[in-house]
């Protein structure tokens, strides 16, 4: 019903053209350095695409969105490794188990507001980092390895990659799509008003404890399955990489970046921002300086640009509202 | 008549201060019920008990025979009381019609979100602000702004409308719009309870008005019997005497 309904909008096909951009480029030549790159920028539209749903649309600040790709990558290489079961099961378990943790956690962590939010959200990297660093059956600090032999059921190693890559851009597909299905929709509109003004939705009669732990469980799945794909493609998992406070601030910045609340700008955003980040560590001069750009860039979108990218094509050429969500 | 509220014995209390204190009364289903009273009476506390913000110490809100007391606000709007707020909540970065458009998909009808934003743009329509369905909420004037409270409450389709104030701060002529939207809304089966402060208004409007003074019922009645009680003569105006006295000297 909904997707025949959003068929119609202009909007769903630049979302399918965006997926195809990505799906074919790579492929002309056989470009794998073009892969590569790309396969980094898809993450971070996933990342941030999914963490617009809480920080867009809700209004709250989840600086813990990381945990979702952590657990889902250990869980995805632990059913892989551990129990033997194809990538291809593992993904979706992955995904619906880390997103029925952030329902429960949710239902918890959601009754606070604000600061005391974010605060709570950096709890929960802190505490799901130090609970797998002591969890024997997921390689504690040394983390899991995953055996070359795994890839045969991909079609071998080099088939792999791009294997991989292409379900990761299907993933990218359906955040992007997720992101406008949602605010779209009912629940996208309890969100938006949640996200303005809490008390008052409520009085409209907003389920708002419901609808918050929602948006976090819905959040959670495709981040899940991108950390699932992720780290089967590194073929390795630790702790430290796995719930790094540092990729979970830099998405806040590419959702800043793009325009909260929209799903365009927020592709945009992360498009950019890895393209950038993607630069700046392969120039030997700037090694890590990508935090100290993504740092000041968060401080110049706060201070000037609060509505970010986005924010500032709509104010420039207002009719393409209608077009880009 | 029957009744679509009842308050029973409520009582409020914020740490030191008796805000509501075994407070009854009844609205009647289609009446318009004025409550008023000097600023600290607990007007607008009552609202935030009847709808659920806060939740009473003491005593029962019965709504349509069932018993409401300490329900969440989203609970309350879903079973059909709306509010629109004293001071006005926009949605600011939401447009107009979006902000009515909540207000009918998670009021008493639950709608889909097609059907609500049909309904939201009739209401928007009635109440004035069928001009500016696009704009910014936050971009709204006052009045525009209050209109808007409006809405959204009428938006969700309630059998119990309360209105906080809705006449502060607008210009007669705006005033004279409001009270005539009013009278629509009740013609249309919608009960209303309302707080406000100008008297002329709400002595026309009202069926009924309960009197409220630090906390407590002080009287009630028709407009009429209201205005010819004493004790709220003294209430408002202070003593009895100096207003006998000025009313002989004018």
């Amino acid at each position: 019903m909904l997707l025949l309904r959003l068929a119609r909008r202009p909007f769903f096909w630049v979302i399918a053209l965006i997926v195809a951009v990505f799906a074919i480029a790579p492929l002309i030549g056989d470009n794998v350095d073009l892969r590569e790159s790309l396969v980094l920028d898809a993450l971070y539209i996933i990342l941030a695409s999914n963490l617009n749903i809480m920080l867009g649309y809700t209004g709250y600040i989840n600086f813990g969105s990381i945990v979702f790709f952590g657990l889902g990558g250990y869980i995805c290489l632990w059913l892989v490794s551990g129990l033997g079961l194809p990538l291809a099961v593992s993904l979706p378990i992955a995904g619906t188990c880390v997103s029925g943790l952030a329902l429960v956690f949710g239902l918890g962590i959601l009754r606070l507001r604000g600061h005391f939010f974010a605060l709570a959200t950096i709890g929960i990297i802190e505490g799901v980092q130090a609970f797998v660093q002591n969890f024997k059956p997921w390689g504690g600090s040394a983390g899991l390895y995953l055996s070359g032999g795994v890839l045969k059921q991909i079609g071998g190693p080099a088939n792999a990659l791009w294997v991989i890559y292409f379900l990761m851009i299907a993933v990218m597909g359906l955040s992007l799509y997720l992101s406008y299905a949602v605010k779209s929709s009912k629940f996208g509109l309890g969100l938006l008003a949640i996200g303005q003004n809490e008390d008052a939705a409520a009085v409209l009669g907003v389920p708002t404890p419901l609808y918050k732990a929602l948006a976090y469980c819905t959040s959670a799945f495709l981040p899940a399955i991108a950390g699932g794909l992720f780290f089967f493609k590194s073929a390795f998992i630790e702790p430290a990489s796995a719930f790094d406070l540092t990729l979970s601030t830099e998405v806040i910045v590419v959702v800043m970046l793009g325009g909260q609340g929209t799903v365009f700008g927020v592709a945009l955003g992360a498009l950019l921002y890895s393209e950038l980040r993607g630069y700046l560590l392969t120039t030997a001069t700037f090694s890590n300086f990508q935090l100290v750009i993504s740092g000041a860039l968060l401080l110049l979108i706060v201070l000037f640009f609060p509505g970010g990218l986005m924010g500032w094509i709509y104010s420039r050429f207002p009719r393409i509202q209608k077009v880009l969500e | 008549m029957t009744n679509l509220l009842e308050l029973k014995d409520v009582s409020k209390r914020f740490g030191g201060v008796q805000a509501v204190r075994d407070l009854s009364f009844e609205v009647r289903e289609g009446e318009i019920l004025g409550l008023i009273g000097p600023n600290g009476a607990g007007k607008s506390t009552l609202f935030n008990l009847i709808n659920g913000v806060f939740k009473p110490d003491t005593g029962n809100v019965v709504f349509q025979g069932e018993d409401i007391t300490g329900q969440k606000p989203y609970k309350i709007a879903r079973r059909g009381i709306a509010r629109a707020h004293q001071i006005v909540q926009p949605l600011g970065a939401l447009s107009v019609l979006d902000n009515c458009t909540v207000g009918a998909c998670f009021g008493r009808e639950d709608l889909p979100l097609t059907q609500a934003r049909e309904t939201a743009f009739e209401v928007a329509q009635t109440v004035g602000l069928g001009d500016r369905l696009q704009m910014r909420a936050s971009a709204l004037t006052t009045a525009g702004k209050k209109r808007l409270e409006m809405a959204r409450a009428l938006s969700a389709r309630p059998k119990l409308l309360l209105l906080d104030e809705v006449l502060a701060g607008l210009n007669p002529s705006e005033t004279e719009e409001m009270i005539a939207t009013v009278r629509a809304i009740r013609d249309r089966g919608v009960s209303i309870l309302m707080i406000e402060h100008i008297m002329r208004a709400i002595m026309s409007l009202s069926d009924r008005i309960v009197v409220l003074n630090l906390g407590s019922k002080l009287a009630e009645g028709t407009p009429q019997q209201v205005a010819e009680n004493p004790e709220v003569i003294t209430a408002y105006l202070g003593d009895a005497s100096v207003t006998h006295g000025e009313e002989a000297s004018s």
